[in-house]
């Protein structure tokens, strides 16, 4: 009987400095397939990398494989056994099954509920369908996957609160001007806060980043990172004329933006709104420019305050999401465990014997003229019928080849005599 | 043969009013509950109450021979009429969604009203006829529409835009759309509606030409008209060249839309004059 094993490394066991060693590049995944594909012991396999986890999905022909694996991982990334060993976890059956829901359910996301992640496992799906690494068993469990993570996402609130300071900005401004990709962002200060602010906008594309720094030397470094411009720190004023979100992050006593500098730079802009992200402590932006119209501020106390209660909502929706990949957990098993060859066996002979006794009894209750004797002859051949029309299928399954895919056949048995209650996947 | 067209008529506004309130009922659910199905449903049912109403005012007017905007029930209707297709125009164009929820308010109103008002049978009138009579009620009633749901999507943008600048999201911070985007449909939907508004003054005049004799008679609802034209002549003025976008824009619209009530009913109720043959 197959089993399912995963081994990663993510947020939670593995600094970052460490995940970038472990992560795949898209041709590492290749060649990561690849290896799985041709390992002795290895009958399926699946290999997904982002910035926050790496985890390798498989099945063992034999054994668990787990030591090979490690000793693959540590020569395909060229880094010494111990140095990640420790970060490592490792599931098997069931584990494995739950954890790839949960990850694929974006409960196990640095950002709980962020959307991303089931796009980006979706990818590392079809690549190892397409490298012809997966097979029968991974692939239907990650059409599960996707559809406890659909189930997820449609009837909890998980995706739908900000629990990070950064996310809740970037919704802000999404319910303030709808489309980023318009915007321009500009950055007050170059610090490490506001480098974080722009990566997360960045995944939103926004048009254009402007990086205004006291020291014009760190501005020009950041701007470069970001493919932006970098300006004086004394031309801030001038450049509200442009920009729709100021992200403010200076180590400043004073406020670097007044209410009168936004007043006139208002008029200029023709009143376009405008979104004040003021992440510095004390304060950069003036509070009472939220006071002008079409001018909004916030400032970090203003962000944590949602991030909490959006926080507390979300507590309850974890709760029912776990058990949806609770459920998706218990389906998969259920699946697997019929993928023997003893129940399909059973199933096949069970399904044929209700089928002619059904048909017997509907011909038979219309021919009153036979006698006892004839129906019991009549009876004995459609039997007859039925079990040696199985015959050598059920004889072709039991005989179990040495080179021979268990499963696939298993699963191709069940599918041509409609065995499986069809399951709707994503 | 009349009698029964003018039954069938009625019938036809009765379902079409239920219809709205159906409508208006599944747009709640929708504000509370989020889910598609219960908007696309709300949706068809106002689509169908169009169609349904459309008929019912097609069959009034072949009946009696003469454009239904002979009393107050049969103008109102008719308005009603305009705003529901305007909705449908508009909520096609923008797939504003949340838009219905007002649309199907202000449409459930109207009809109750209409159902409520004796619909006083009144002589057909010769002058409320002919080509420039059609196109001035038409274009009226369309042009008010569309700044009907101007203040529809103004009343959502001082919704929202109210829980963002108190830095209090709450229940509506996700049920409605960027503040951009209300202000792009609320926009969209004046210039659309003052366009139909100018051009429906100008057949007016037209129009009271042929009959009157003359452009201009210092009516009312001539005045009231030409002060409608005037505001939003103002706030588009003042968007261009003042930056009057957003908040301002959203209350002007709303105060727009006031008059526009006034003008369509308030100046017959209150202060009489030549268009009152239509509100009897």
């Amino acid at each position: 009987m197959s089993n399912i094993f995963l081994i990663g490394a993510n947020h939670k066991t593995a600094p970052v400095e460490l995940r970038e060693k472990l992560s795949f590049t898209a041709e590492e995944i290749l060649g990561a397939l690849e290896y799985l594909k041709t390992a002795p012991h290895i009958k399926e396999g699946l290999v997904f990398s982002t910035c926050n986890r790496m985890e390798i999905l498989y099945i063992p022909e034999a054994g668990d494989q787990v030591e090979a694996m490690i000793q693959f991982i540590s020569q395909h990334k060229k880094i010494a056994v111990s140095e990640f060993r420790s970060a490592l976890y490792i599931h098997e059956g069931d584990e494995a099954i739950r954890h790839l829901f949960q990850v694929s359910s974006s409960l196990d996301s640095m950002m709980v509920g962020e959307p991303q992640i089931l796009g980006q496992i979706k990818k590392a799906y079809v690549v190892a369908l397409e490298e012809g690494a997966s097979g029968v068993l991974l692939n239907r469990m990650m059409h599960k996957a996707f559809s406890v993570a659909k189930r997820v996402r449609k009837e909890t609130g998980i995706g739908d609160n900000a629990v990070s300071i950064s996310y809740a900005a970037i919704e802000l401004a999404n319910k303030i001007f709808g489309d980023l990709s318009s915007k321009s962002v500009m950055l007050l200060g170059a610090g490490e806060m506001a480098e974080l602010a722009v990566e997360h906008l960045m995944s939103h594309n926004v048009k254009q980043i402007i990086v205004a720094n006291r020291t014009f030397k760190n501005a020009l470094a950041l701007a470069q990172k970001f493919k932006g411009q970098a300006i004086q720190f004394e031309e801030r004023e001038e450049a509200l004329k442009d920009v729709d979100i100021i992200i403010s992050s200076t180590g400043a006593r004073e406020y670097v933006l007044t209410q009168i500098q936004v007043k006139r730079a208002m008029k200029k802009r023709h009143h376009n709104t405008i979104f004040f992200i003021d992440i510095a402590v004390p304060r950069d932006i003036d509070p009472k420019i939220n006071k002008v119209s079409n001018a909004y501020v916030y400032d970090i106390d203003d962000l944590k305050s949602i991030v909490e209660t959006n926080i507390a909502q979300r507590e309850q929706e974890t709760i029912k999401a776990a058990r949806f990949v609770e459920e998706g957990v218990l389906t998969f098993r259920k699946w697997m465990d019929s993928l023997s060859i003893v129940p399909t066996i059973k199933s096949i002979n069970d399904k044929m014997t209700t089928i002619v006794e059904m048909e017997f009894n509907k011909t038979i209750s219309s021919l009153t003229h036979l006698s006892c004797e004839d129906i019991e002859a009549v009876r004995r051949m459609t039997q007859a019928i039925a079990t040696r029309t199985i015959h050598d299928p059920i004889r072709f399954l039991r005989n179990t080849g040495d080179h021979r895919d268990d499963s696939l056949y298993l699963n191709v048995t069940r599918q041509l005599f409609g065995l499986d209650i069809p399951e709707k996947d994503g | 043969m009349q009698l029964q067209l003018v039954s069938i008529g009625s019938v036809m506004l009765q379902i079409a009013t239920l219809l709205y309130l159906f409508s208006m009922a599944g747009y709640l659910c929708f504000l509370f509950v989020q889910k598609d199905r219960i908007q696309k449903i709300s949706f068809s049912l106002v689509a169908i109450a169009v169609g349904v109403h459309f008929f019912s005012i097609v069959v009034t007017g072949f009946a009696a021979k003469d454009l239904p905007v002979q009393n107050m029930v049969q103008s109102l209707s008719l308005a009603a009429l305009a705003f529901g297709c305007m909705f449908l125009y508009f909520q096609y164009r923008f797939n504003l969604k949340i838009l219905g929820l007002f649309a199907s308010i202000f449409l459930s109103i109207l009809m109750l009203v209409v159902m409520l008002i004796p619909d006083t049978p009144v002589a057909s009138n010769e002058i409320l006829r002919g080509f420039w009579f059609i196109a001035h009620i038409v274009l009226i009633f369309t042009g008010d529409a569309a700044l009907g749901l101007a203040c529809g999507a103004g009343i959502l943008y001082l919704l929202q835009e109210q829980g963002i600048k108190a830095k209090t999201p709450g229940f509506f911070f996700k049920r409605l759309p960027s503040l951009d985007f209300l202000d792009d449909v609320s926009y969209t939907c004046i210039t659309t509606g003052f366009t139909l508004l100018t051009f429906g003054l100008v057949t007016g005049f037209i129009y009271a030409k042929t009959v009157w004799g003359r452009f201009w008679s210092w009516d009312f609802k001539e005045v009231f008209s030409i002060g409608t034209w005037l505001v939003y002549a103002a706030l588009l003025h003042f968007r261009f060249h003042a930056g009057w976008r957003g908040r301002k824009s959203a209350i002007m619209t709303i105060i727009g839309f006031v008059i526009i009530i006034f003008t369509f009913l308030g100046v017959n109720i209150f202060l009489g004059g030549h268009h009152q043959e239509f509100t009897k």
